[in-house]
């Protein structure tokens, strides 16, 4: 698997001196699914904003093996960060419109990806008429309209119930099988984290950085029934247990 | 539902008749001379046989409530967004516009007046109602634009989205709820300022309502100074209720401050 990313000796010190990241290696290869783990506060959005573009690092370097084009990164938020007065077609256009993409061809784009994410009857919704489960499909089929080559997630199911959770880690997943991005997932979750991807990277407390990476190979499609089986169960503790190492060491 | 929303327009119109009718009796039994308070019914009567000079000073006062309430409008909003754009600018302009809020209109007004000109006091009136009018535009724009979530100006920046972009289809949009906030504010002290500073202009140089109000109370005309008193009540009523449908209309079904309200 050719590498998407490749991020070394990553630091970030806010201004007025908080250190969020102290010298993250990670990389991430194509058409992985990379979940990210670690105590809150440290510096997992940080993490992704850098790779975003949003965030300039201190020091160190992220180097891409194809690096993406506008519309190339995907991104999901912990809210569904949706524009309160566009409807439901409106917001998931918004790349396109931003990029200049002709009317009729956004159009199609849109439907096709609304379809997707199951929301097409809802395409002249407003979002304080759907739930919190719909609103976030709409905040993923926004992400995913650019068929992008990376899609980074930060927490973005942590508010929803469990039932909804569920039902939107196998649309993820599907998703993912279906249009083949490289996906990195923010969560608290050590069972989602096992559940969806293909390895997962735990991070040390503030200052971060990556101290442990699990490859995670369970077989596709992943069901329900997976969340029962004992493989899922014994990565669910290695992971756990790499997680309470990497709060220890802090701790000591 | 529909017989709610009827008895809610009905019961302040049935209050306003009984008020009306009691004034009618209560100055007709204790025989309250007409030049302290006219019964309702003569006022109806000045209305009617004045009406010439009233609709003429009340169509001069609606203008230029109107033009300054416009003017307020487009310079608040466009100034909110240039502020938005800079923050030195900001910090340059900022405290001199606050100055001019709080620097009562009255005190300005001679000056304005005298500048301007007395031969084109309308213009001097137009200036002191924008002058009045302007700043909850400007303070409420502003509060707006500083409103905008913080992770949408990051999608918009993570699509590349050009500075246009973002004033037009992220600043503007977001800010919206707050600018009609500060527009229905703004409209009545467009009105009040226009009046204020016909009453500084004074003696017949300006003649919309508040000049017919000091005229009649000068020939003691009470009962036309109360038809221009309910005329200028009136319109103040009628621009909020215009606002209030403007707001319900724009805002519509995203806002939480329209959704359901009846
Ligand atoms: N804009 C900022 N300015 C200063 N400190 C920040 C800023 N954003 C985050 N931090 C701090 O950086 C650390 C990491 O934040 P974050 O990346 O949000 O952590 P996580 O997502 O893992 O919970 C936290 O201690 C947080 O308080
Ligand atoms: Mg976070």
């Amino acid at each position: 698997m050719p590498d998407l990313l490749t991020v070394s000796g990553l630091t970030l010190a806010y201004p007025g001196g908080t250190r969020a990241l102290d010298g993250v290696d990670l990389r991430l290869g194509e058409g992985e699914f990379l979940s990210l783990v670690g105590p809150s506060g440290c510096g997992k959005s940080t993490l992704l904003r850098i790779i975003a573009g949003l965030l300039a690092p201190t020091s160190g370097t992220l180097s891409w093996g194809r690096r993406p084009g506008r519309g190339g990164i995907g991104f999901v938020f912990q809210e569904p960060t949706l524009m309160p007065w566009a409807r439901v077609a409106a917001n998931v256009r918004l790349p396109l419109d931003l990029a200049g993409v002709p009317q009729a061809e956004a159009d199609a784009r849109v439907a096709e990806q609304l379809a997707r994410v199951g929301l097409f009857e809802f395409e002249s919704a407003f979002p304080r008429e759907l739930s919190g489960g719909m609103r976030m499909r709409v905040a993923l089929a926004r992400a995913l309209v650019t068929k992008p080559a990376l899609l980074l997630l930060d927490e973005p199911f942590a508010a929803l119930d469990e039932i909804t959770r569920f039902k939107l880690n196998d649309d993820l997943l599907a998703l993912w099988r279906a249009e083949g991005f490289t996906a990195v997932f923010v969560t608290h979750s050590v069972f989602e984290s096992v559940y969806l991807s293909s390895r997962v990277a735990i991070m040390s407390a503030r200052p971060g950085r990556v101290v442990a990476d699990i490859p995670i190979p369970l077989a596709h499609p992943r069901t329900a029934a997976l969340r029962t089986q004992a493989d899922y169960g014994a990565l669910c503790r290695d992971v756990s247990a790499a997680l309470a190492r990497a709060m220890g060491q802090e701790a000591a | 539902m529909v017989a709610g929303r009827i008895a809610r327009a009905l019961v302040p119109l049935a209050l306003g008749a009984a008020v009306l009718g009691f004034w009618e009796w209560a100055v007709r039994a204790w025989e309250v001379p007409p030049f302290v308070l006219p019964p309702p019914s003569s006022i109806a009567t000045a209305l009617a046989s004045d009406w010439r000079i009233l609709a003429d000073s009340t169509w001069l006062t609606l203008t230029i409530t109107l033009q300054a309430f416009c003017l307020a409008v487009v310079s608040g909003v466009a100034l909110a967004m240039l502020f938005a754009q800079s923050r030195l600018l900001a910090a340059a302009l900022y405290p001199y516009a606050v100055v001019l809020q709080v620097t009562p209109i009255v005190a300005i007004a001679p000056l304005v007046i005298i500048w301007v000109g007395y031969e084109r006091v309308n213009l001097a009136l137009l200036i002191l109602a924008w002058v009045v009018a302007f700043f909850p535009i400007l303070s409420n724009t502003t509060l707006g634009l500083a409103a905008v979530d913080p992770n949408l100006r990051d999608l918009f920046r993570l699509y590349g989205a050009s500075r246009w972009q973002v004033v037009w289809r992220l600043q503007f949009p977001s800010a919206l709820p707050y600018i009609l906030a500060g527009m229905k504010v703004s409209g009545g002290l467009a009105l009040i300022g226009a009046v204020v500073a016909e009453f500084v202009a004074g003696s017949g140089t300006a003649s919309g309502l508040a000049w017919r109000i000091i005229e009649s109370g000068n020939r003691l005309n009470i009962p036309r100074l109360f038809a221009a008193l309910f005329l200028l009540a009136a319109l103040g009523v009628m621009i909020f209720a215009l606002l209030s449908w403007v707001q319900k209309r724009l805002l519509g079904r995203w806002h939480e401050s329209e959704v359901g309200r009846p």
